[in-house]
């Protein structure tokens, strides 16, 4: 086996520092998954209403966040907020607030995007067979649009959690910046050590994203 | 709503530019790419900046930053030997051991930020640090964003060759001797413009440029003074002719513009630390492995003073 430079790992408390930043890009994509997807529900559901102007500013801000790359907005809410209102938020809560929006505002379109693939004649029987609005929503529209969201929501959380390692470039130290500072320092003793700390950096964002695949596909088989 | 658009859309774009703008000079410094991009950045950089200084002063103050008991430092974390962390989650390295001692003869505690090549400048501006100790290159553009203190080290190209066959003089080679350089650094600009006879044979990256000199094919590589040392040192057969070629180019402390109490603090701090020859200790404590001692004299600037 050739030398990967694993070992660099054991050495002092680098392995500990490393899975610390995993820590950190974990607790900041979680905490804005856990207000997104709620909100992005919340945002999708009231796209699909006849409020014309609300409709409107949704899409509006949909396609903001859409078109902006997730860099530039962690630098406008990052250095932006500190040149316009003279506010300064530490890095983590800019990427925080940048993740938060921008989930909500996929999510959001998620949600629409499997409300109205409902059929209208779902909606119909069920006004045939007398269910109120309530129990029409209950009994066979939700359940229906959650069974089409879970796959795609999975790819947004996901999506979420590795896009954490754009914030280093607003100083916040997550597991790529702790990854290039002991491959950095040790460039002299081991420089075969890239490979092998990035090799673990993989299985690291592999092992995070994994079980959440598994629930959703433990939730899909449920739902069947 | 639509005026809060402009400056969001003006910021945007200023932060863009920016970014492209150093990322292109990357940390080597004056890259030739600081041409008519450069002056767009500025002004519209310098049009938010008034913003904020409106509602007052971005920066802290040395006796703001004293009554804080903390001054915020913004660091390379992963540049060896300037700037790193070792395996025990400590700052380290050239930089870094000036920083402690500022701080501790401010009589503050060092915060250190880990900050990257392309926003250097963003973080003094918004005074999210207060001082840039991370291997800066003083360059006229970024005089004009940052207000930089006193040199603590020289940089500049330097030229290695096979110890065989050494070159000491770029005057001495031919259109038929090719000389390595890496494209799109300083390096690259300043052959062109000193020495347009010479055959410059051009790679995209360092490993590719160190293969094509350990292959012989060209007789000398021309870089950044600071990796050919560090080249020459861990390759054995190797040497630099020339230490220093072209124009010197020096690493300063920068702060935010109009700073004028720290900037005098850390101006006095480095004219003091001169007489105790403190940079020479730096190097030996930090650098000395990397480029050995025989260059140390052309790398520290001592008390600020170049000649």
């Amino acid at each position: 086996m050739p030398d990967l430079g694993i070992n660099v790992l054991l050495k002092g408390s680098n392995l500990l520092r490393l899975l610390g930043g995993l820590g950190v890009a974990l607790r900041i994509s979680l905490i804005a998954v856990a207000v997104s997807i709620p909100l992005g529900i919340l945002l999708g559901t009231l796209m699909t209403g006849k409020n014309v102007v609300i409709k409107f500013i949704l899409k509006l801000y949909l396609e903001f966040i859409r078109i902006m790359p997730q860099l530039v907005l962690l630098f406008i809410v990052f250095f932006g907020s500190t040149r316009m209102f003279g506010w300064q938020p530490t890095g983590e809560l800019s990427a925080i607030i940048v993740f938060t929006l921008w989930g909500a505002a996929e999510m959001s379109d998620l949600v629409r995007g499997a409300l109205i693939s409902i059929p209208v004649h779902q909606y119909e029987s069920s006004e045939a067979l007398g269910l109120s609005r309530f129990q029409t929503y209950r009994y066979v529209i939700i359940p229906q649009t959650v069974r089409r969201l879970i796959p795609l929501s999975i790819n947004l959380i996901t999506r979420m959690i590795k896009t954490t390692s754009l914030i280093l470039m607003i100083g916040v130290v997550e597991m790529i910046k702790v990854a290039q500072q002991i491959i950095e320092a040790n460039r002299m003793a081991s420089p075969n050590a890239a490979f092998g700390i990035y090799l673990v950096v993989f299985f690291l964002y592999f092992l995070a994203c994994w079980p959440i695949s598994l629930m959703a596909k433990y939730l899909e088989q449920k739902w069947r | 709503m639509i005026k809060n658009f402009k400056k969001l859309t003006a910021i945007g774009a200023a932060v863009a530019l920016t970014l492209g703008l150093t990322a292109c000079g990357g940390s080597g410094g004056a890259a030739a790419s600081a041409g008519s991009t450069g002056a767009a950045g500025t002004e519209l950089a310098s049009g938010s900046a008034e913003n904020t200084s409106k509602s007052g002063q971005v920066f802290r103050t040395l006796d703001e930053i004293k009554e804080s008991g903390e001054i915020n430092i913004g660091v390379f974390s992963d540049k060896s030997p300037f700037g790193y962390v070792d395996e025990n989650g400590d700052y380290q390295g050239y930089d870094i051991y000036f920083a402690d001692r500022l701080a501790k003869d401010l009589g503050v505690k060092a915060n250190y930020v880990s900050t990257e090549a392309a926003n250097r400048i963003e973080y003094l501006q918004t005074g999210k640090v207060d001082v840039i100790l991370a291997n800066f290159t003083v360059t006229d553009e970024r005089k004009e964003e940052v207000d930089f203190a006193l040199p603590y080290m020289n940089v500049s190209l330097g030229v290695v060759s096979p110890s065989d066959k050494v070159v000491k003089s770029l005057d001495d080679l031919t259109a038929d001797d090719p000389v390595i350089v890496i494209s799109g650094t300083t390096a690259e600009t300043y052959l062109i413009e000193n020495y347009p006879n010479l055959t410059l044979q051009k790679y995209d990256t360092y490993a590719n440029a160190k293969n094509a000199l350990e292959n012989g094919n060209g007789v000398a590589w021309v870089n950044d003074n600071t990796e050919v040392l560090a080249f020459a040192s861990e390759n054995d057969g190797y040497e630099v002719g020339i230490a220093t070629l072209g124009s010197k180019d020096t690493i300063a402390p920068a702060v935010t513009k109009e700073n004028q109490t720290l900037l005098d603090a850390i101006n006095g701090e480095i004219k003091s630390l001169g007489e105790e020859q403190f940079f020479h200790k730096d190097y030996e404590e930090t650098l000395v492995d990397t480029y050995g001692a025989d260059y140390e004299d052309e790398l520290v600037v001592e008390g600020g003073v170049t000649e």
